[in-house]
Order: structure tokens, then sequence, then C-alpha cells
């Protein structure tokens, strides 16, 4: 053994240390993978190696490295192991590393729930702090709601430094286990008012974070925070309080009137920039909240915007940033006062940062108006061509657009000028948004009816320039997709050109055989379009001349398409050849065929909603999956679909697509199509379109003339093609100049007689209109939103937040707690295998995984004891691979300095054989004891089943589990383990009622005693009444403040041992304060059993006390009070508590020599087996083992004014036991040990 | 915060911190694209960015640039006032901090950090309190390496 130490210590010396490693990696740049490689096996020996100073040192190392980006996952025990050094050097270390390693589907995780509650309840507060702030990194749901009782604890922990993070750490346990916010809540509230500022700040954080998504439920905290904000002068808090108002205001306007005053004097007073920030942002929130009837509302706004306006002056380019971004929300509310600062907005365009420029851009979108419109979008333009880098110039496209577009077109007043800026766009080189210019063509084009002329003839002149938009550089660039909108416009709209066969010799001239596909599809066919207009025009004028030219000059053409690889075009190109034939061959004969052909062409285009298609209702009797055999009904179905489907862009196709379903059975369709009309035209809900027209060729023909062309009459020069130049548009008033012409020809304009828009409220008439009708719906369909949903994605942890804190807590709403069983039951397995700790855990987890997946994720380590029976029975595979896994960490605790290691240095074998003979006595032992109970409590017993039955639902599930255990078939077993016994003495009994009483000290809670009082009738009939008097003795007294006095349990069975947090309703009724005087609200059934809990407080916890008092009640039927006499004695153990308990904590105690006073007693002839013994100082005792090995264990308490007090329990097979007393109070050890002494007597 | 980056303007990463759990590879491919998008910006640009659904506050200190992620309604100048904090605790517990003390004490700064944030929230404001919190640890470090040695 020591060879083996000093073997390791040698070995040691040679490793690497970190600074080595990193050292190592810098001077091997050039091969640092093959070094690190390297390391990572030196690593690995290190890892196995028994050592934990070489462990821990190997860690770290393993941190570096996972920081360069190596997977050590693979290293996760190890790290665990580190982390469960009681050495604070490597605990932090191993910390570290699971913080930055670990996360939460971290598998070995589940086996450190009790290392870090250990760590947490540590004695050393920089223990716990490691703990929390590792757990907040790798926290997992698991370990949240196993733990959240433990932080809860540390929450009135006495060191401020372990309050904060405890409460910053709740928020993460929130996330994970979001059933803890409820019953956790009023404690966090408390920290509100922590004394400490940190504490309080960490709490202001905490709800901040958590009414920020969900602001419903913390509104009725708004109070507090008000006074917090006023009264604070903490920065840190204040911002985060504002913050959190920022998110409140808009539930509650008059909460944001409230507010307002209070933030324009911190506005005004305050130099912190983000305090500043943060106010003129809730102020935003708060005004946009507010609509309207605030007297000072334009005051703050401009308060606001020139806060902004000097943040936005600033040089600091973070500040200009977000004055920026908070000008932006102003924006929305309040354009007004944002616009007068449209000069430095322009300027923020010039600005070097990228980002500013862009928020800049953000804001002009909004700033835009009738008025301003063509000046910003100038300046834009300009900016635009100056602009570097192509990214940035299409943002800055986009932007023009939107700026344009928004709102269907609001701002725009004349939509010539915006077509000619349309077209400008299209000279920027290298564009993503070619698309986005195409559709802005077609949507322009079609909607507004006036300027489609005007519109006409720009795309005639983009086609016949059509080599300049493409240029080499068109390759990268996507601007060849206005060609499409010309090429679509051009052939739609044929009859407003001006010449159109020059327009179609552009469209088959050059270059289009390279264009995309999907563009070249659409020149073939409209091509067609143009044809069938010019041979009906030529047919019309007789000119045949024409006609035989423009024939001719398809069919020279037209091959080149026939070939071309694309199949759209290939196929489209011969249709068209053939049907150029055959019009060749019609004219040949002297037919006229014009007419003919362009009834292929005709047809109007009506918007259609954007939510059509979803709208669409199934009707009725239509069933998606059968087939449908009524062909007629069947076509007119898919073609509704495939006019909706389709907007404008792919609007020829369905084009198409209508031709060729037009065939069939016209009669039959005719009739179908009036039904529905009839229908539409009932129904108030069908929007109809102004041109009242039918998609049906031959149906609006006639209609086709009375599209409101109206408006073109009014500039007789826009036929003359060629394309403006924007200057021109400059001039806003009068409309009448020349303008400059890009293409050689000077244009003259007359006045212009701006068509006035009913809606136009500004001054500005609008010129043109836009057909802004919500489109096409199908009928009976609503254009609403009716699609309202939780936008947060459904794994947002924050959704299963959402939670109502204001309803009072009901019983069943408890933090898990490790109940009194619970702890029993681990601690007797932490007896028997205290040598190898974490080892006897792995298994048992292991087990209860596997249990798991089969039943409902619960709290199971009540079935622990029983697990680990199974385990020892048939040691499966399973078992056993899962002991090679964790040899490793059986090591580790091998070299760590238990003095009892010895005993289990052969492996653990040796370990469980022994525990499998222990188990077995202890098991016989056990049921004899189990028997002699069963016997003594037949009454009791009974009356539990009776409890049992009356409310299993209001227990939680583990009670209700282990009650139901003694009714099935498991009986033996579950009587062989020791039954969770609250440890009750018997207070009083009559012939109608017994009273037990079981006290517990709740340490680090509320200083206090609970004192459990169970009532049990054994009269037939009812009793009532119930009046306990138990007045204060000078050194005890009861805790009378309303709400604490008196919990009512209903039916609780056992105490809270560990920690009774929230289990208790609140009794209604409360006591008087002042009076010694306990009425019981509650009346006793027969056979019914009842509890109520009383607190209490001792001046000196280290003498006995004793309580005297009496219980009256009344039993039905009698007319007087019974009255017994009542002694609760409070013994001191009853103040002492072992929750802290741990084996370092109880090392550093022995070893700090704190403990002066001593004192033991031996009891020579002990009639009891050493687990019983050990169960009477458990329960009875209120003291945790620490550590048991053999017939030996050492316990510990505290008590509630923080005196430590040690035991060592020795018991010799004799018979013989001994028990040694340390205590850092000699009185409370004497009264302890005396106590002890008595009561083991007594049970001789 | 969601997680705060330390690089060097060579691109080397210093140190992470991760408040929001991520698989490996998303970490690295954050990682590598921020700092990216970060090395690329010039001096004279702001300290903010949006990038996908968060906010990036980053500032640089001599050759090491300090960057986190924070969420949409948080305050980008109180998150400077944070990395400005950690610099100064460094500053102070390193003696005029360089890259070097961070690369060869990295554990060091990750407990300063500790000390500072918790889950993604300050926690202590004081540089005071954390820095003595921090020599408290480093004393309790000491002594159990006592202990070590009284073990050889």
């Amino acid at each position: 053994m020591a060879l083996r130490k000093v073997k390791g210590n040698l070995e040691r010396m040679f490793d690497k240390n970190l600074t080595d490693l990193v050292r190592g990696i810098r001077n091997n740049k050039e091969t640092e993978s093959k070094y690190i490689s390297q390391c990572m096996e030196e690593i690995k020996t290190e890892l196995r190696q028994d050592n934990l100073a070489v462990k821990a040192n190997a860690v770290a190392k393993l941190t570096y490295l996972q920081m360069l980006g190596y997977d050590i996952s693979w290293a996760g025990f190890n790290i665990i192991e580190v982390m469960s050094s009681p050495k604070f050097t490597y605990k932090r270390i191993g910390y570290l590393s699971a913080s930055q390693c670990f996360h939460q589907d971290t598998e070995v995780l589940m086996l450190t729930t009790n290392m870090i509650r250990k760590d947490l309840n540590s004695h050393n507060m920089y223990d716990s702090g490691t703990a929390l702030t590792g757990l907040a990194c790798f926290i997992s749901g698991d370990l949240a709601r196993d733990l959240a009782n433990d932080v809860m604890t540390l929450l009135t922990s006495t060191k401020p430094y372990l309050r904060k993070k405890a409460v910053l750490l709740l928020y993460k346990v929130f996330l994970k286990f979001p059933e803890a916010l409820r019953p956790a809540f009023p404690r966090l509230k408390e920290k509100l008012e922590d004394p400490d500022p940190g504490v309080q700040s960490a709490a202001v954080n905490v709800i901040c974070e958590l009414a920020r998504k969900n602001p419903k439920n913390y509104l009725s905290l708004a109070p507090v925070f008000f006074k917090l904000m006023t009264s604070s002068t903490n920065n840190w808090m204040l911002i985060k309080i504002i913050k959190l108002f920022g998110a409140l205001t808009p539930l509650e306007p008059r909460l944001g009137k409230k507010l307002i005053e209070p933030l324009t004097n911190l506005i005004h007073s305050t130099s912190a920039m983000s305090l500043l920030y943060e106010c003129i942002n809730t102020v935003i929130a708060v005004l946009i909240s507010i609509s309207s009837g605030m007297p000072n509302h334009n005051a703050s706004i401009q308060l606001c915007v020139q806060k902004l306006r000097i943040l936005i002056e600033d040089s600091d380019q973070n500040l200009k940033y977000l004055g920026l971004l908070a000008m932006s929300k102003i924006l929305k509310t309040h354009p007004k006062s944002v616009q007068a600062h449209k000069d430095l907005v322009l300027q923020c365009l010039d600005d070097k940062d990228e980002s500013i420029r862009l928020r800049a851009l953000d804001l002009l979108y909004g700033m835009v108006t009738k008025k301003t419109v063509m000046e910003i979008v100038r300046r834009l333009m300009t900016h635009m061509d100056r602009a570097e880098g192509t990214m940035y110039r299409d943002e800055l496209l986009q932007k023009i657009i939107l700026i344009c577009s928004q709102n269907n077109f609001q701002y725009i007043t004349n939509f010539e000028w915006y077509v000619s800026v349309l077209v400008e766009l299209c000279r920027m080189e290298g564009t993503q948004h070619g698309g986005l210019i195409a559709s802005q063509l077609m949507d322009v084009a079609i909607r507004v009816v006036a300027v489609r002329e005007f519109t006409v003839g720009q795309m005639a002149l983009l086609l016949d320039n059509a080599h300049v938009i493409v240029g080499p550089a068109a390759a990268r660039s996507s601007i060849a997709e206005v060609l499409y909108a010309a090429a679509w416009i051009c052939g739609e709209f044929s009859q407003l050109l001006a010449n159109p066969k020059a327009t179609l010799e552009s469209m088959v001239r050059g270059k289009v055989v390279s264009l995309p596909g999907h563009i070249q599809a659409i020149y073939v066919h409209n091509m067609l379009k143009l044809y069938a207009h010019i041979i009906a025009t030529a047919e019309e004028e007789d000119d045949s001349e024409m006609i035989e030219e423009v024939t001719n000059l398809l069919l020279e053409r037209l091959p080149v398409f026939v070939s071309s690889g694309d199949l759209e075009v290939q196929e489209r190109a011969s249709c068209i050849v053939h049907i150029v034939t055959y019009v060749q061959k019609c004219h040949k004969h002297g037919d006229k065929v014009g007419a003919d052909l362009a009834l292929l062409m005709t047809g109007e285009l009506n918007p259609v909603a954007p939510k059509a298609q979803k709208k669409v209702p199934l009707p009725d009797g239509l069933d998606l999956d059968a087939w449908i055999n009524d062909p007629p009904s069947e076509s007119e179905e898919e073609e509704d679909d495939a006019l909706e489907k389709e907007i404008f862009v792919k609007a020829d196709s369905s084009y198409k697509h209508r031709k060729e379903k037009y065939e069939p059975s016209e009669e039959e369709l005719q009739k179908l199509r009036d039904a529905r009309r009839a229908e539409q035209a009932s129904n108030p809900y069908y929007v109809k379109s102004s041109a009242l027209s039918s998609p049906r060729p031959n149906h609006n023909s006639i209609q086709v003339d009375e599209i409101p062309v109206t408006a073109i009459d009014l500039n007789v020069s826009l036929k003359i093609p060629g394309m403006t130049s924007l200057d021109k548009y400059q001039v806003v008033d009068g409309w009448q100049d020349g303008g400059k012409k890009r293409h050689k020809k000077q244009k003259k304009r007359s006045k212009r007689k701006g068509q006035v828009s009913s809606s136009s409220e500004e001054e500005i008439n609008r010129m043109h209109v836009v057909n802004t009708d919500i489109g096409e719906m199908p009928e009976g369909a609503h254009l609403s939103d009716d699609y309202e949903i939780d936008d947060r994605p459904e794994d947002d942890p924050h959704r299963a937040l959402d939670i109502n804190l204001d309803e009072p807590l009901s019983p069943n709403e408890v933090l898990p707690t490790r109940t009194h069983y619970e702890a029993h039951a681990q601690r007797k397995i932490e007896s028997n295998n205290e040598a190898k700790l974490i080892p006897s855990e792995i298994p048992l987890k292991m087990k209860t995984r596997n249990k798991k997946e089969r039943k409902e994720k619960k709290e199971k380590t009540k079935k622990v004891k029983k697990e680990e029976k199974k385990v020892k029975k048939k040691p499966s595979r399973d078992a056993n691979l899962i002991l090679d896994l964790i040899d490793p960490l059986k090591e580790t605790v091998i070299s760590d300095k238990v003095p009892v290691a010895a005993n289990h240095i052969n492996g653990i074998a040796d370990a469980k054989n022994k525990e499998k003979s222990k188990s077995k006595k202890t098991k016989t032992k056990k049921e004899k004891k189990a028997k002699k109970e069963k016997d003594r409590d037949k009454p009791e017993k009974k009356l539990k089943k009776n409890e049992k039955e009356i409310d299993t639902l209001s227990r939680n599930r583990d009670e209700y589990e282990e009650t139901n255990g003694t009714v099935t078939q498991e009986v033996e077993e579950k009587l062989a383990v020791p039954e969770p016994q609250p440890y009750s003495r018997l207070l009083a009994e009559d012939s109608h009622i017994r009273i037990v009483y079981s006290t517990a000290a709740m340490d680090g809670v509320m200083s206090e005693i609970l004192v459990c009082i169970k009532f049990i009738s054994q009269s037939s009939k009812p009793i009532s009444k119930l009046q306990l008097i138990l007045p204060d003795s000078s050194a005890l007294k009861m805790i009378r403040t309303p709400g604490k006095l008196v919990f009512e349990t209903g039916y609780r069975l056992f105490p809270p041992k560990e920690m009774g947090m929230a289990v208790f309703q609140r009794k209604q009724r409360q006591p008087d304060p002042q009076s010694e005087l306990v009425n019981l609200p509650w009346s006793l059934d027969p056979g019914e059993s009842k509890e109520t809990q009383l607190s209490f407080t001792a001046e000196d916890v280290t003498i006995p006390h004793k309580l005297r008092g009496s219980l009256s009640y009344i039993q039905d039927g009698s007319s007087s009070s019974s009255d017994i006499s009542l002694r609760l004695e409070f013994p001191v153990t009853t103040f002492l508590s072992g929750k802290t308990a741990s084996r370092a904590t109880f090392t550093d105690l022995l070893s700090s020599g704190q403990l002066s006073a001593r004192s033991s007693f031996t009891l020579p002839n002990c009639p009891w087996s050493f687990p019983e013994v050990l169960e009477e100082l458990t329960l009875g005792g209120s003291l945790a083992v620490v550590e048991c090995v053999d017939q030996t264990a050492s316990l510990y308490g505290r008590s509630l004014h923080g005196h430590h007090v040690c035991l060592l329990v020795k018991y010799q097979a004799s018979h013989h036991l001994t028990i040694d007393g340390k205590s850092t109070e000699g009185i409370l050890l004497s009264n302890a040990l005396d106590h002890l002494k008595t009561t083991l007597m007594q049970k001789q | 915060m969601q997680f705060m980056l330390l690089f060097s303007r060579q691109g080397k990463l210093r140190l992470q911190k991760w408040y929001e759990a991520h698989p490996d590879k998303v970490k690295k491919k954050i990682t590598r694209e921020l700092i990216s998008t970060i090395l690329a910006r010039k001096p004279k640009m702001s300290s903010f960015l949006e990038w996908k659904d968060l906010k990036i506050v980053y500032k640089r200190y001599a050759s090491l640039y300090f960057c986190c992620a924070i969420e949409q309604q948080d305050n980008e100048l109180l998150t400077l006032e944070v990395i400005h904090r950690y610099v100064e605790l460094l500053d102070k517990y390193f003696g005029s901090v360089c890259e070097l003390d961070i690369i060869f004490n990295f554990e060091k700064a990750y407990f300063m950090l500790d000390e500072l944030m918790v889950g993604g929230e300050v926690c202590e404001t004081s540089k005071k309190n954390v820095l003595k919190a921090i020599a408290a640890q480093d004393l309790l470090q000491e002594v159990s390496y006592g202990d070590t040695a009284y073990e050889l």
C-alpha cells in the first residue's frame, strides 16, 4: 500500500502539469494535433492512477483541451471522481470541468445527485458556492427536481454569499423543473426584502427574468417593485426593475401612468447611460400601452426623443446605434416626433459602421410620408451609387422597395415615378433582388391601371435594351428576372404597346437563349400573345404585309427554342410553331383567324387574397381520399385551386392550364359556373372584384374594354416610349415640367389632373389608384386573423413557467423532499456501504433507471432498499457490467483517507458478501421487531387503514405506495424493512382519545421546533370542539404569528422530518395570538385521526424543557366537556438536527479542536442490536449517521443555535455499547447523553 | 446572458462559458461563426450586432475580444458594463492582466467569472467582494495543498 503510494508520487513528479501542457502546445505550433494526441494518451494513463491529485491534474488539463475543441466527454466518470473529492482544490477543478463539458443530457449526471447535495449542504461555504455555480451550468431536469429543496434551504443560509447564488440558481431550477415555481415563489419573494443588497438584487434578477417571459403572473408584485425602484440607488438593480416594468405595463396601463413620473425623473437625473437607455425603453413601452388621455404624453415623448438625439449625435458608435434602435421603437407609435429628426437619420446613412447605416435605414422605412417619399428615395438612390459592397447595396435596394411598397403603396402618389425608380434599380449591378423588382413591376402594372400604359412602354424599352441589363455580371445576380416581368407585361397588355412589332422583334432577337429557362418560357409564350395581337390588328387593317412579316419572323426564330434543353421552353415553342403555321395556312386560304387567336389570350387577372388558399372550405361531400368519378366536377375543383394557388407571378401558367381544361362539355361547366356565381352574389362575405369578371375568356371579352382605362387619357405623351428619368418627379408641384430623358428624346408633359382618391387625407393627392381590394376569397371565408398562436417554440422552457403565482398553494404542491423515511433508508445504506460511498449508489441508480423506464418518473429512493436486495439476489450481468464501470470510482475512495477503508480494500466482492450476510441478519431482527410493533400498534394500524381509504388522493404518491404496500402481497418484505415509524411519543390518552406527538427541529428554516400532535379518536362518537391550552413557559414559547401558528395537515401520517416546506395548508381560523388557547377547527369522527402542528422557539437549547397544558373536548351527545392534562417534553435532542452532516465537515470538526467538551457512557448489557441502536439515535435523537463501519458509527447533530454534537458509537459482540461524545457545548452534550442513556435503558 | 467567449485577435479561443446547453458541435459552430464575424468588423464599428435571434455585445481589450450573447430584450450597455467589470477584476487579480495570464491561469479566470455571474445573471457587482471570495478560496486551496504535502 505504502509502496504504491510512493510509486504514485514518484510518477507524479514526471507528469505534466497544466502550465507544461499550455507551454508545450505553444511550443509545438506546427505539430499541435500530434502533440495533443500524445498528451491525451498521457492523461488517460494518469486517470487510471489512484492518486487523486494526479487525476485532478489530468482533469484540469482536459478542461483546457476541451476549450481547444477536443472531445472530453469520455472522461465524465473521472470528472465526477474529482468533483467528489473532499479537498477543495480538486473539487473546484472537478466542478469547473463539469460545468464546461457537462450539459443537461450528460448521462453520468444522474450519479452526481447525492454528491452535489452533500456539497450544497457542506459546512464550507465555498464548497456550496462551487456546487451552486457548477449546477447553474449543467443542471438537468432530474437534478433540479431532486435538489430543489436543498437549494431552497440555502436561501435561508446565514451567508449572503450562498443566499445570493442560491437565488440565482433557482431560476435555472424553475426552467428545468417548473413544478418548483409555485411552492418556491413565496420564499423567493421574501428575498426581495433581504437585508443584503446583493441577495435582493439577485432576487430582482430572477423575478425579472421570469416576469419577462410570462408577465401576467407577476402583476401583483408591481407595488413591491415600485417601492424598490423609488428607494434603491443600485443601478444594476434599477435597470432590472425598470426592465421588469417594461414587461408589465402592456398588461396594466394604469401602472404605466404611475411610472411615467419617476422614470422621467430618472431620465433627467441619471448619468449612467445604461440606466438612461433602459428608462427610455420602458417609457416607450409605457407610452405604447397607453393609447391616449395622458396630459404629459407629448412632453415625455419629446424628452425621450431629445435624449435619443443626444445619444445619436454622440461620437460613441454604441450610443449612436442604440439611439437609432430606440428611435425606431418610438416611430411605431409616434412617427411625427421622429420625423422631425430626419436630417439626423439621413446623416447616419453616411456613417462608417454598416450596422448603424442599416439601423438608419430601418428608421427611414417608418419615417416616410407622402411628402417625403420622393426625397428619401432619391437620397437612398444616390447613396446606393456611392455605397460599396453588394451586400449593403442589396439591402438598400430592398429597403427602397419596401419603403415604397409598404401598406399597399400607401405613400406613393405618383406611380409613374415609382415605375421609373424600379427601372432605374434594374441598372444596379449584381443584385440578388431581381425577383423582387420583377414582382413589383408586375404588381404595379396589374393593379395600377392608370399607369399601365406607361409601364408597358417602359417594359418594351427594357426588352429592347435587354443586353444592357443582362451584362457580363448577370451570371451572379438575379437581375434577369426583370426581363421575365417585362416580357410578361408586354405580352399581357400588348394592346397598349406603341409598336408591338418592334417589341416582338426585340424579344426574338439576340441573346434570349442565354437566359434562364423559366424566363425563356415566358418569352416564348408572350411572343404568341404579341403575335395574336398583331395579327388581330393587322387583319382589321387588312395589312397582309405585316402579317406575313411577323409570321415569318416567328417561324424563323422559334425553331431555336424548339430545340431548347428546357422542357417548358421546348414544349411551348413547338406548340406555338404549330399554331403559327396553322395561322399561316389559314391566311393562305384567306381566312381571318386573328379574333379567334386573340381569344386564346384574353382574360382579366384578379388579385387573390393572401389567405385565400387556406380559406378554401372543403366542399360538402368531398372526400379527398376517395376517387372522384365525376370528371367535370373534378376539373372545376382543380381549376379553382390552380387559380388560387398562384398569385401574379405564375398567373400565366394558369392561363395555359385554363386553355387546356377548356374543352370538356362546355354546357355543363357553364351551368356549374352560373350556380356558383349566383351563390357568390348572394353571399355577403364574398369579395366581388370590381371588374366583375369571370375568368372565362368568352365571357369577359366585352368587359375587357370596360376596364377603367379612363385615367390614361390624361396624358397623351405617355405613349411615347422611352425611359424616364427620375429627376422630373422631384418638382412636386404642378407636374408640368419637361423632364430630361436618358434616351435621346425630350418629352413635354401637359398638366396632369391628379385623380383624386377618396382616401387622401393629406394634401397631396394620389395620382393613381391602386387596386387594394383584399382580393378574391373563397366563398364564405373571412379575412380574419384567427391564427393566434403562442409564437414560442414548443420546447421553450418558459412556456411551462406560465403559472399563476397568486393562487394559494394547495397541499399537494410541495417541493419533492427527502422525506423522513427516505432519509432514514439512505442513511442505512450509507452506513452499510460507507467505504464505497459512490459505488453503492451506482447500481441502485442504474436499477432505478430501468424501473423508471417502465414506470413513471417519480421519486424512487424509497424503493432503494428493495432494489438493493434484488441486485444482490441475482447479480445479473447488468450489475456486473455496472460494477466494472464503477471500478475506478471505487479506487478513489480507497486511496482516500477513510480510516476504515482497510476493511474493504479487497474489493467490492468482499463488501458485497458482507452486506449480504449483514442484511440478512438485520432482516430477521427487523421482522421480529416489526411484529412486535404490529401487535402494539394494532388499534393504530386499523385507523391508518381507514385514513387510507378516506383520502388516498390527497396524499403524495410516495406515501400512497408505501401504505398500499402493507395491504398487498409484499407485506412480509415491506415489514422486514423498517417501517417509517414516526418517532412519536404518547402525550395523553383516555377512553375517547389518544394523543401522540413528535418533534422536529426545523434547522435552517426558521430555527424553531415543529411539534406535530396527532389526535386519534378511540370513541364511537364524533369528538368536537377540541381546544388545546398550552401556556408558554419561561424558556419555551409558542410562535404565534398568524398563519404560522397552526397548520392543519389533514391526514398526513408522518411529520415532516427534514423540512416541511409548504406542506401545510393554512388554517382558516387563526387563534388569538395573545391567548394560550389553540382552537382546533375540526372535529374527529370515530376512528379518524388528525394532526396539528405547532411551532416553538426555545431560548436555551442546551437543557431539556417541559410544557404543561391540557386538552378539552366535547364528545357528541354528552353535554359537558372532558379535559386531559398534557405534558409536552422537549429533551435536548429535540433541538438537534443532523441534516447538514457530511463526512468532510465531520472530520474537519473533529480535527479543528472546537469540540472541547467530552462525555461518554457505557451500557454493558444492551439488548438491542446495533442497527436498532442506530435507529433509536437517528429517529429519537435526531442525529445523522456520518459514517458507519461494521459495528461502529459516528453520528452528528447540530443544535438550533449552532452547537455541534459528535458521537462515536461502538458496539461489541457481547452487547457492550459505548457512546463517546464531543461537543462545543458541555451542558448540551451531557444532557443529550443522559437522555439517550435513559431512552436506551428504558427500552430494556 | 447566453454565453461568453474570449478570443484573441488571431481567432484563438481563450475562454468560453455557456449558460445555455448546446451540443458540442453547435458550440463549435457558433464560436467559429462569431469569431470570424467579429474579427471582420472594423475598429470604428459599434460593439453590437444582431446575430440570429440574439444580440452580440463584444469589446476588445488589447489583443483579446470579450464577446457576450444576450437576448433581444437585454440591455446592451449593461452587458458592456459586465464585460468591463470582468476585465477590471482580472486586471486587479493578475495585476495588469495580459493574454498570457489568462492562457496559463485559465481556471482562475473561470473562477473569477463564476463569482461575477451565476447562470448568466450578474451575481456580485462589488469588485471588492469578488476578489475577497476568490482570495478566500485560493487560501483554502493552499491549505489543502499543504495537506497534500503532508500526505507525501
